[in-house]
């Protein structure tokens, strides 16, 4: 389906809204090192990998954050910003933008105003949210499920039959386990947990899945008590 | 009439002059950061080898005393990938340190979901940065993705003094010093450093073996001017890496008009939109090698990029496209020319796409390599053993 990029598709948005959303994109610290002005080459889309598949287009993002277009901004914010790979093939602009870092900002926008899309973008993608937050390694072998991954074929299958055997048979001492990618320390996991909660990760995910942060403040918070951090709560 | 010279490209000498590089040299700023007092620097130790980067400044690539910065990619899925990396470590006796008190970079969940700031991102950089120099190792970085996003977090530190200071803040928590690496280094960079040592105690010959290349995003798009170039490869118009190692160990290299593509991989994609990852894997890198160059093997040098193009084939031959090309690892193919057991060592049974035909033109014997990975696995499946040890491995 096209990318609908008129102005009525987000009519119930009102404009002071999408500008304050907008505001916030341009107040990031790295903004001013990612726009540069555009000169409608079209480079960055003749090297983007989604523009072949996707209804998307980096200079299209170039081009409305240049303009300041707000509208057509938050119509991008709530579509298209989702289906960048972050490759960023699209940084060989010849004027040194970089849209891939553009969208970057605009993600974290629409994630820390816990905008619907960014919502619907991340439904499925709990799951990678927990282990990277939870456990200190985002990807782990117990992910390799048939019913996950049923276009690998059967030798999904057959890892997942022979886990924890195959797991036992890799020679580095640290990569025997099923559920982290290594062997990671308790008190390395803690020192995790300190960060996300002084830097506010944690009100990121409320936003965008309440029962998500549910489980993971439960977790963290019993953890933490255990080594002696009872002060520290997520709350 | 003017007669002007028309030169070819194939004549073309691009020679970098580091004196008139586009950009200022960050490691100077860095070691002035630190003579302010802002952190300490975590020196290359010795023994190291400099490599030629994009503009031709040299970068630094410790030998040992390295700290490996696991990809949980890497460990979790393909993990012969990592296996080989420590085991050619082990083949050449070196120091080298497996850490445990090691966090993946969040990276991967970042550019997939952004549910993280930058102060979340520079912190856990620093705190694995902190606990390599606490045991006085230097970080190894496994994974493209990681190597990139460090260097991005290394180039924001050094430019934003707020930033810097968050962190400190955070790190004082942990009980941590503010500490960055001189270079920011990964591990492919390490085996194009070994690449003539490799090559010396080469056991396979590889010279009947052609490969397709493909370098990965975040190694040579991101912070562009810290990748590897050589004169001698692609005459510097495109990074070195993988190509170099590959070619000192007699395999021809074979080009292909997508080189640049991305290999589908997209972060958030691989995991819940892998109709995207599958027809950008397939039709813009496979398919393309193929037609191209029909080689033996396709060779990279990142997590993601092993695991789309290897994983993303099987689907494609459903739909009878051009497929079946064996992907791994730089680490794994120089492990496999130092004589590495495919399984116990290469661990490719973890891999999707058939690797048997390759093998067979090496003159490996896959079958008896096989029947001897099972016997190791029944042994742990008796209780005979716990695990397969280094010793066994390299039995």
């Amino acid at each position: 389906m096209a990318l609908d990029l008129s102005m009525n598709k987000h009519a119930d948005v009102s404009y002071d809204e999408k500008e304050r959303l907008f505001d916030e994109v341009k107040a990031d610290e790295r903004w001013h090192h990612v726009l540069y002005g555009c000169y409608e080459c079209g480079i960055c889309v003749a090297s983007c990998p989604s523009a072949r598949f996707y209804d998307f287009s980096p200079r299209v993002i170039a081009q409305a954050v240049a303009r300041e277009d707000v509208d057509l901004i938050y119509t991008l914010m709530s579509d298209s910003i989702w289906d960048c790979s972050q490759c960023f093939s699209c940084d060989r602009c010849p004027r040194h933008n970089s849209p891939g870092q553009i969208i970057t900002i605009m993600r974290e926008v629409a994630v820390k105003n816990g905008l619907q899309t960014a919502k619907e973008a991340l439904e499925g993608y709990g799951r990678i949210i927990y282990k990277i937050m939870a456990t200190g390694s985002q990807v782990s072998p117990d992910m390799l499920q048939p019913d996950a991954f049923p276009d690998w074929g059967p030798h999904v299958h057959e890892i997942s039959d022979n886990l924890e055997d195959w797991r036992k048979a890799l020679p580095p001492e640290t990569m025997h386990t099923t559920e982290t990618g290594w062997t990671v320390d308790s008190k390395t996991i803690i020192e995790l947990y300190l960060i996300w909660h002084m830097t506010g990760v944690m009100e990121l995910i409320e936003g965008i899945d309440e029962g998500l942060y549910m489980i993971l403040v439960d977790v963290m918070e019993e953890r933490l008590e255990e080594a002696g951090y009872d002060d520290i709560t997520f709350d | 009439m003017i007669h002007l010279p028309v030169l070819k490209a194939a004549d073309r000498k691009f020679k970098a002059d580091p004196d008139n590089a586009p950009t200022t040299d960050l490691r100077d700023e860095i070691f002035q950061l630190e003579k302010e007092g802002e952190w300490e620097v975590i020196r290359v130790p010795e023994p190291y080898m400099e490599l030629p980067t994009k503009y031709g400044r040299m970068k630094k690539i410790p030998l040992e005393k390295t700290w490996h910065h696991k990809s949980c990619g890497q460990c979790g899925h393909i993990p012969g990938y990592s296996t080989s990396i420590f085991w050619l470590n082990r083949a050449f006796d070196l120091d080298y340190h497996d850490p445990t008190d090691q966090t993946s970079c969040t990276a991967w969940n970042y550019y997939a979901s952004a549910t993280s700031n930058p102060e979340a991102q520079a912190a856990v950089a620093i705190r694995n940065f902190a606990a390599a120099h606490e045991v006085g190792y230097f970080p190894l970085i496994h994974c493209g993705t990681s190597f990139g996003h460090y260097k991005e977090v290394r180039h924001a530190l050094v430019h934003q003094p707020e930033l810097r200071r968050k962190v400190k803040k955070i790190m004082e928590r942990l009980g941590k010093k503010l500490v960055i690496p001189e270079e920011i280094v990964h591990y492919s960079e390490w085996v194009l450093a070994m690449k003539d040592r490799i090559a010396e105690r080469q056991e396979i010959d590889m010279s009947n073996i052609t490969a397709t290349v493909h370098p990965a995003c975040h190694y040579h798009k991101l912070i562009e001017e810290d990748a590897i170039y050589d004169s001698e490869i692609y005459g510097a118009q495109r990074t070195a890496i993988v190509t170099g190692t590959l070619k000192a160990l007699g395999i021809n290299v074979g080009d292909y008009s997508t080189w640049f593509d991305c290999c589908g991989f997209g972060f958030r994609h691989i995991l819940v939109s892998r109709d995207f990852s599958r027809s950008f894997s397939v039709q813009r890198k496979i398919e393309v090698m193929i037609e191209e160059v029909n080689p033996d093997i396709t060779v990279t040098h990142d997590t993601g990029c092993v695991t789309t193009l290897d994983q993303s084939q099987f689907a494609g031959k459903a739909h009878n496209k051009k497929v079946g090309l064996p992907v791994m690892a730089d680490s794994q193919v120089a492990a496999l020319a130092m004589g590495a057991h495919p399984y116990k060592v290469l661990q490719l049974h973890w891999h999707n796409t058939d690797n048997k035909a390759f093998l067979e033109k090496l003159g490996i014997d896959w079958q008896q390599k096989w029947k001897e990975f099972e016997q190791e696995v029944g042994k742990i499946k008796s209780g005979e053993k716990e695990f397969m040890t280094w010793e066994d491995a390299e039995s």
